[in-house]
Parts: structure tokens; sequence; C-alpha cells
């Protein structure tokens, strides 16, 4: 078990043009919690910084300033190498994810390897289809010895999720997971993730830009509008009581056959909702600074 | 008004498409279609059902390997009908576009980076219209860019400097450039976020009330789908398993994949989906368990 | 427990391109990697290596059989004979002999340098640019630099500088190749940047992959066809850049090449003289040589872009698809059908 806790995290780039520097404030003083057995959903819109939480949250980017901390059950922090193997990430691409030269079974059995998890050949083949049999793809044997493109999208993806999961992860960063893959096969995908975290109590953080499946597969959604937090609490509340003027948009344009002719009858909204830097925040049913520390959210956290 | 009062713009029957490979791949299989004047018809499926691959053959489009096996599509335009597959290279070149026009999957990486939207408006004028003058051309420019919500100030502007919503419609509005009875739909929005995409949809459906013209779109969002058209057509595999009114599909789905595609998606407002997180094994089929929540 | 639904895979391809991945894939089911980067068998990869083969045989094995290149004989300037098959120098010494030896020390020359131009254009490419920042800017720099120095003027000046009895085969070989990794190394930075880039490198980094296996088992393999065309490359720039030194007279004293061969025969006034079987068979070698890299070259470019690839395929595929669309319209000349209102007006 292993929770993460991020603290007013920041994340600015420097654009060059020229000999003009200008700063980009792609994250802003975000802070949010993932307990294990909970999903949070982190929805946005391409640029809104989700994607380079992530990255922050994977170590692929350092963060300008604010903390990540990871801690296990006893409250031991997690650091150095040991951070890889608690905190893993799926990727959004399933195409692009695997290494179009190596075999399934290589990308499962590296990691396993780097961190130690089997000592032999033998043992570290019979994990690799261990870990294919837990994500529904079989016959085991037969997969590990295919390579990428032999697969479709939703096995490619279940591979991807075997991966994150070999070295023992305790927290899964799903970045889109099932943007790409066909829509038939996204609910699998999805309940895959949710069993799996059913069954290793992991703590998921679920990027997406689908408000739908977010309010369906998370326990809690955090909304990001350029780079801050507007909105957070539980899921349904997120989605059915919007308060900020970004989720009530977002609410609407999600198509929605509950509601047919919308498109022709609603009037154009307002594209720019006004961003007066507020957040307002359901667990404690208040308007707040963004940036400000959510309240604590474990009082949610159902009781198993 | 109903689709049976309408008048017919175009009918696709037992259409036909193969691949020609080593194994020769039948991509559409025995399609029929009407599409009546001024309606919109969703064409949905998952990628590889074909649905790409009709489009393309009934505007002429597709290339070799694929060839059209068997089938006939004829336009009934104001002044007769003409039967597309048996026009020649210059007639079909002045057929497309003026009659039909496509606008693609992705088609907003498909503006000349180089040259402005103005240039790239006048070549489509030109290569239809030789004798427009300048005068014409310009005016009629301003007001395609105005019809699709872009202001007519942009005309100068270089695709790079617009946004991605933005150049979106600047080429739905080269589309409507020469007053085309059917516009062929390819995942418009698909690449889009989903504020713009309802802009953009929002943009088409009112257009269509203002013109008139008929439009098959095109995508795999069965939701967006329900909600912006009059038909929908459902393929499976190069088969069109369904073809029902957009109210009567979503109510009483008669085929099952119809069904699965609708239990693919979750209702955003609707009860919580009870399939999901309570242990219900990823496999299980999840279409009853939407129409139990349903009913 | 599977979930391998069928009805869900996509069955049918919408593009041509993917169906020619699928198909080509269908009938032999490669289970490595490496499988992937040999190129398709195709009569001009035949051709090149058939040249490539036949000339590095007679360069290794060919001197075995020939006598000694330097023994000088009374009778200089014979046409090609029974005992003299490609005929005698102006001193009498016998052609086949030299152009054996000689190919053996073209072939050394070239095959140092490229290994030579190729690891350097690695390390300074692909290193670089995986690492980033500061260490990529100076890399750059370096490699930039090289980039702009003229190659064969600086050749000809640090050869002429190199004291004749100690310019080597060793010598020529590295200012060879010090003067030609740059232009590869900047397309490699190229490849390595989009490379760095894709998911699948960023994922292994996730997973606590060290950067050097990163490099060398997640990268280095989608890299190695672009490789190895610069190694083909590299080979023949290196075979035509010691034959003009040495035709110059600045090439490798202790030892003979093809270069030095036309070098000779300059000298011996060969071409005014009529001997074309002294200049001629040293000339074709490098020519055919150059030949045969190059054709394998092209293959090797269908790896790289699997476009060009597709294309070829794709050629065969639509001349059968309008042969039997043809077929088709024979065999049904006209439907008869309402539509011929149009045309009768």
């Amino acid at each position: 078990m292993t929770s993460v806790k991020v603290t007013d995290l920041v994340k600015d780039y420097t654009l060059r043009s020229g000999l003009k520097h200008t700063r980009l404030r792609a994250v802003d003083h975000v802070s949010l919690e993932l307990a294990p057995g909970r999903t949070v959903a982190l929805v946005g819109e391409s640029g809104s910084g989700k994607s380079t939480i992530a990255k922050i949250l994977t170590r692929m980017e350092r963060p300008t300033s604010g903390t990540v901390d990871v801690r296990l059950d006893d409250g031991t922090p997690v650091a150095g190498a040991h951070y890889r193997r608690e905190v893993q990430m799926v990727f959004q691409d399933p195409f692009a994810s695997l290494n179009p030269f190596h075999s399934i079974e290589h990308h499962i059995a590296r990691p396993l390897k780097i961190h130690g998890r089997t000592r032999t050949r033998d043992e570290t083949h019979a994990r690799v289809l261990d870990m294919l049999e837990r994500v529904n793809l079989g016959p085991a044997e037969h997969i590990a010895s295919r390579r990428p493109h032999e697969l479709s999208g939703g096995q490619r993806q279940r591979v991807a999720i075997a991966r994150a999961l070999a070295p023992g992860a305790q927290v899964l960063i799903a970045d889109e997971p099932v943007s790409m893959l066909d829509v038939s096969i996204r609910l699998g995908v999805l309940n895959l993730l949710g069993r799996l975290q059913r069954e290793d109590r992991l703590a998921v953080l679920y990027i997406t830009h689908d408000l739908a499946t977010a309010r369906h597969f998370s326990d809690e959604i955090v909304v990001l509008y350029r780079g801050r937090v507007v909105e957070r609490g539980p899921s349904d509340a997120v989605i059915l009581d919007p308060h900020h003027a970004y989720t009530k948009l977002l609410a609407l344009a999600a198509p929605d056959p509950e509601r047919p002719g919308r498109v022709t009858s609603e009037a154009p909204v307002d594209r720019e909702p006004i961003d007066n830097g507020t957040c307002y925040d359901h667990f404690a049913g208040e308007w707040r600074e963004a940036g400000v520390p959510a309240a604590e959210a474990e009082a949610a956290v159902p009781a198993d | 008004m109903t689709a049976d009062q309408r008048q017919a713009v175009l009918t696709v029957e037992d259409l036909t498409v193969v691949y020609e490979t080593e194994a020769p791949v039948t991509a559409v299989k025995h399609a029929d279609l009407v599409l009546h004047k001024g309606e919109i018809l969703g064409l949905a499926g998952e990628s590889g059902c074909g649905k790409t691959t009709l489009a393309y053959a009934v505007n002429r489009l597709h290339r070799p390997p694929a060839r059209i096996a068997t089938g006939r599509i004829t336009f009934h335009g104001d002044d007769g009908d003409t039967d597309i597959l048996a026009l020649d290279d210059t007639r079909l070149r002045a057929f497309r576009w003026e009659r039909l026009s496509m606008v693609f999957q992705g088609a907003m990486n498909a503006l000349n980076p180089v040259t402005t939207v103005r240039a790239q408006l006048k070549d489509t004028l030109l290569a239809h219209r030789p004798r427009m003058s300048r005068k014409e051309i310009r005016e009629r420019s301003e007001d395609v860019l105005t019809r699709v919500g872009v202001d007519p100030r942009r005309l100068g502007s270089y695709p790079h400097e617009l946004s991605g919503g933005m150049r979106q419609r600047v080429m739905i509005a080269m589309a409507m450039l020469l007053e085309p009875q059917i516009m062929i739909m390819d995942e418009p929005t698909t690449a889009l976020d989903v504020v713009v995409q309802r802009d953009i949809l929002r943009e088409i459906v009112r257009l269509r009330d203002e013109l008139d013209f008929a439009v098959i779109f095109i995508t795999h969002d069965l939701p967006l789908l329900l909600e912006i058209s009059d038909r929908i057509a459902v393929m499976l595999d190069g088969e069109i398993v369904e073809l029902e009114t957009a109210d009567r599909l979503y109510r009483d789905a008669q085929h099952p994949y119809t069904r699965k595609l609708l239990g693919s998606f979750p209702s955003l407002s609707g009860a919580r989906g009870a399939f999901i997180r309570t242990g219900v094994d990823e496999t299980a089929e999840t279409a009853p368990a939407l129409e139990e929540e349903r009913a | 427990m599977t979930n391998l639904k069928p009805s869900s895979e996509p069955s049918v391809a919408d593009s041509a391109e993917l169906l020619a991945e699928t198909s080509a894939e269908a009938g032999r089911k490669p289970r490595a990697g490496w499988r992937m980067l040999l190129p398709t068998m195709t009569p001009w990869l035949a051709v090149g290596l058939g040249l490539i083969a036949a000339i590095t045989l007679f360069g290794l094995i060919g001197p075995l059989f020939v006598g000694d290149p330097r023994t000088i004989r009374d009778m200089g300037l014979t046409p090609p004979s029974a005992d003299f098959w490609l005929g005698t120098t102006q001193t009498g010494q016998d052609v086949l002999a030299q152009l054996a030896y000689a190919t053996r020390g073209s072939l050394q020359i070239g095959v140092i340098v490229g290994l030579l131009a190729t690891a350097l254009s690695a390390f300074f490419g692909i290193y670089g640019a995986y690492r980033g920042r500061v260490v990529d800017e100076a890399f750059s720099l370096f490699t930039n630099v090289f980039l702009v120095i003229p190659g064969l003027p600086l050749v000809i000046v640090i050869s002429g500088f190199v004291p004749a009895e100690s310019r080597g085969l060793w010598t020529i070989a590295i200012v060879l190749a010090v003067t030609s990794w740059a232009g590869s190394a900047r397309v490699l930075r190229a490849q390595t940047l989009s490379v760095r880039n894709r998911d699948y490198v960023a994922a292994s980094q996730v997973s606590g992959e060290r950067p050097w296996r990163v490099i060398v088992v997640e990268i280095l393999p989608n890299l190695l066809p672009v490789i190895a065309s610069q190694f083909v490359f590299a080979v023949i720039a290196a075979i035509l850049g010691e034959a003009g030194l040495s035709f110059i007279g600045l090439g490798a004293s202790n030892s003979s090449t093809l270069g030095t061969m036309l070098f000779y025969a300059q000298n011996g006034f060969a071409l005014s003289l009529g001997a074309w079987w002294w200049f001629v068979p040293p000339g074709l070698i490098i020519a055919l040589f150059g030949m045969g890299l190059s054709l394998v070259n092209f293959s090797i470019d269908e790896i790289i872009n699997p476009k060009l690839k597709n294309l070829r395929l794709h050629r065969k595929r639509a001349r059968r698809a309008a042969r039997l669309e043809r077929e088709l319209a024979q065999a049904a000349p006209q439907v008869p059908s309402q539509q011929t209102k149009e045309t009768a007006r």
C-alpha cells in the first residue's frame, strides 16, 4: 500500500523565440492526493497541464516548485530506485508505447529483472505468463512470443498495463489509457484496470478528457483548466452539480444521448469562461483560492 | 418533415469494394444506402469496419488496390440523375467538390502551410469556376468564412496562425465553397477538444438548416451521432448491419452489435453505471446491464 | 482465461498500407526483431550482393593464387595473353597480380574507415541526442565544426605533412575517418531525437532502465538500418577518397591499392600508349564495388522508410485491381439505367 501526496506543484516551461524568453506556466499550484484503493480522475482538455502532472509524478520532468511525497503504509518515504518500482504509468497510445523491435515477453520481463522480482530465466518467463494472464491475455505462451504489431490496440494496452504492474507498482498513472482504442473495447480495458485496482489496492490517477468515463470509473474528480484546479469533489457531485463555469461548459459539451437535439437548440456558450483563480471544493462545500490544498479526501474513502 | 417525404439525393445500391491484395479483402459488402436532401446521415463503426472505404468509393476517391466489384451509385441532382461510376475523368473532376465535397479525417492538417487561406480558397474557386472575377472570389471567400464562424479578416492568415478548431472550420468552408448538395465528413472533429468539437457540430447543423445540403457524417462516436443525425447506419465488417432513425436506434436497437456499441458509452447524466467497479468481470458483455439500468 | 474476441479485432483494414503490412506478415511469422531488419530480396539487391561478394572474394583469396606483383620482367606493356590474363605493366609486372593485392588494400581501407567513421558518428550523434541539453549542444557544435571543414583539402594537407615513410595505412584511414563522420552524425542525431521522444523509450525509462541500456536495447535497434546505410556509404566514400589520394601520390606508402595502381598507370602513360588493360580493371573494380554497395543501400532504404516498400507492393496490386476492373467492364459492357437522361440532354 502506497499513497501519494502532491503539494503545491508548479511547472514552468521557458519558451525561446530568438532572444525573447517567455515563461509558460503549465501547472499552477496543483495539490492532490492518491490513496490506496482509490481512483482520482484528472479531467481537462489538451493544454490543461494534465500530462505534465503525469510526467512529474513519473519523474520524467522535475517540478519548478512543490513536492511529490510518496509513502508506504508504515510511513517510510519512497525514494531513489524504489520510486520507479512503486509508481508506474500506462501511456495513451498503445501503438507507440511498445517497442516494435522487441517481443511482448521482453516488455514485461525487463521491469521484472530491473527490480529484482525474479532471479532465474525460468522464473522470469513463468512470471511473464502470469502477468499476461492477469490482464486476460491468452494463450499467454502464444502472446509472449508475439511482437507488438501483431496484436490489436486493446491487446497492446493490456500488455502496457501488465508492464506497468510488473515491478509490483502500487501507484498507477493512467494517461488517457483508452482514448486511442476502439469504442467497443474501451470499457473492457477500464474494467480490467478497475479489477486490478481492487485486487492490489492500487492508487490510481486516471487522466482523461472524457467526463462520462471519469464519472463512472473514479471516486474523485479534479478538473484542470489552464494548469489550475478549478473544481474537485466526489465524481457524481462534480458531474451532476458542477459549480465552476468551466466544468459546466465541459459537461454541456459532452455528447449525451439522454438529451437529444441539444446541438440545435442550445445557444452558443461563452467559450472563455472567466478564470478568477478560484476552485470549488465539493468536499468542503465552498469556494477557495486555487492552489490551497484540498480538504482531507480520506473522509470520503468507503470503509472496506 | 420525415425522411420519407424528402427527395433522395444519393442512392447507393449493392456496393461492394474489394482490396486486391494477396488474399483479397472485401471492405464493403453489398451496401445499400439512400441519402435524402438536407439529411444528416451518421455512419458509425469501429476502425477497419469499412466506413471510410465506403465514403471514398461514393466519391470514387478509392485508389487501387481497392476496386468497386459490384453496385451502382446514383446522384440525383436538380438537373437529372448521374451515374457516378460511369463518369469519365474530366466529368468526375467537375462533379467532385461541385456536387459532392469531402472533409477528410485530420483535414485540419491538410491545409497548405506556405500559402494563405485566401489563396487556397481562391485556387479551389478558380479550378471550378475559371471565369469568376476577383471581386466575386473575394466576396464568396468572405461569405463562406463568415458562415463557418471565422472572422473574414483571417483570410490573410497562414494555417499555422490558426488554432486546430479554426483550421477545421476553414476546411469546412472550403468544402462548402461551391455549394455542393452533399458533404461527406470523415471524423471531422475527432482530433479536437470537446468544447471546440461542440461548436463545430453546432455550426454544421446550423449550416445544414440554412443551405439544406445533405451530410454523411462518419465517426466512431455513437453518442455524438445520436445527437446530431437524422438517421444512423451502423457498419460491422463491411456490412451495414442496421440503418434506423437516431431516436429508434437509441431506444430500440435491433442488432446485437449496435447494442454493444451503445453499451460502450457510459452515460454522463444517467444513473451511475452498475456495470463498472462492482466486481463484474471485464470480459462480460456490458449491453444487458445497461438495458436493465435504462428500464 | 482468454479474452480474444475476434469480432472486435479489426478484420478489414481501411487503408491499403495496413493491408500491405498485415498480408506481408500473414505468410511468415517473424519471431525475432532482427528478421524485420533484413531487406526483402529484390533483383537489384541480388545484383548488388553478388557484385560485393565477387569483389570481396577476389580481394580475399585472389592474392593466394597470383604471383608476386612486384616481380619485374623483361616484357613491358604486353596486352592480355594466356600467361598474363590482364597483360603486364611498363616494367613487366603482372596486372592481375597487382589487381588482386590492390583490391585487398582498397577493401581494407574501406572497411577500416567505414567502421571508424560509423563509430564516431554513432557516438556523437546518438549519445549527444539522448543526453540532450548541454551535452547535445556541445556535441552538435563539435559535429558542425567538422562538417564545415572542407574534407579533401584537409586530407591533402594532413597527408602532405606526414612524411611519406610514416604514412601508413592507418594514418590514411584515420585521416579519412575523421573528415567523413560529421554528416552521418547529424543524420543520426535527428533520428535519435525522434526515436527518443517515442513513448516506448519513455516507458522503459519509467520502468527504471539504465540510460546505456535504453540507448543500446531500445533506441539502437531502431536506428540500425540507418547506421547500416551510413556504414555502406562510408565504405564507398573511403575507397573513392583513398583512390583519389593515392592517385595524386599522397596515399599510404606501405600498401598498394586500386588508387596506387591508377597512379602508376597514369605515370606510365598507360592512357596515351593505349594500354587499356592497365587502367581499366582497377577503375572498373572501383565502379562496380561502388555500384554494388549503392544497390544494397537502396534496399536498406526500404527498411528505413517502409513507404518505399509499400509503394512497390502497391504498384503490383494496383495493376491487378485495374486489370480485374477492366475485365469486369468487358464482361458487363453497360448496365442500362435511367442515368442516360443526363447524357441525352
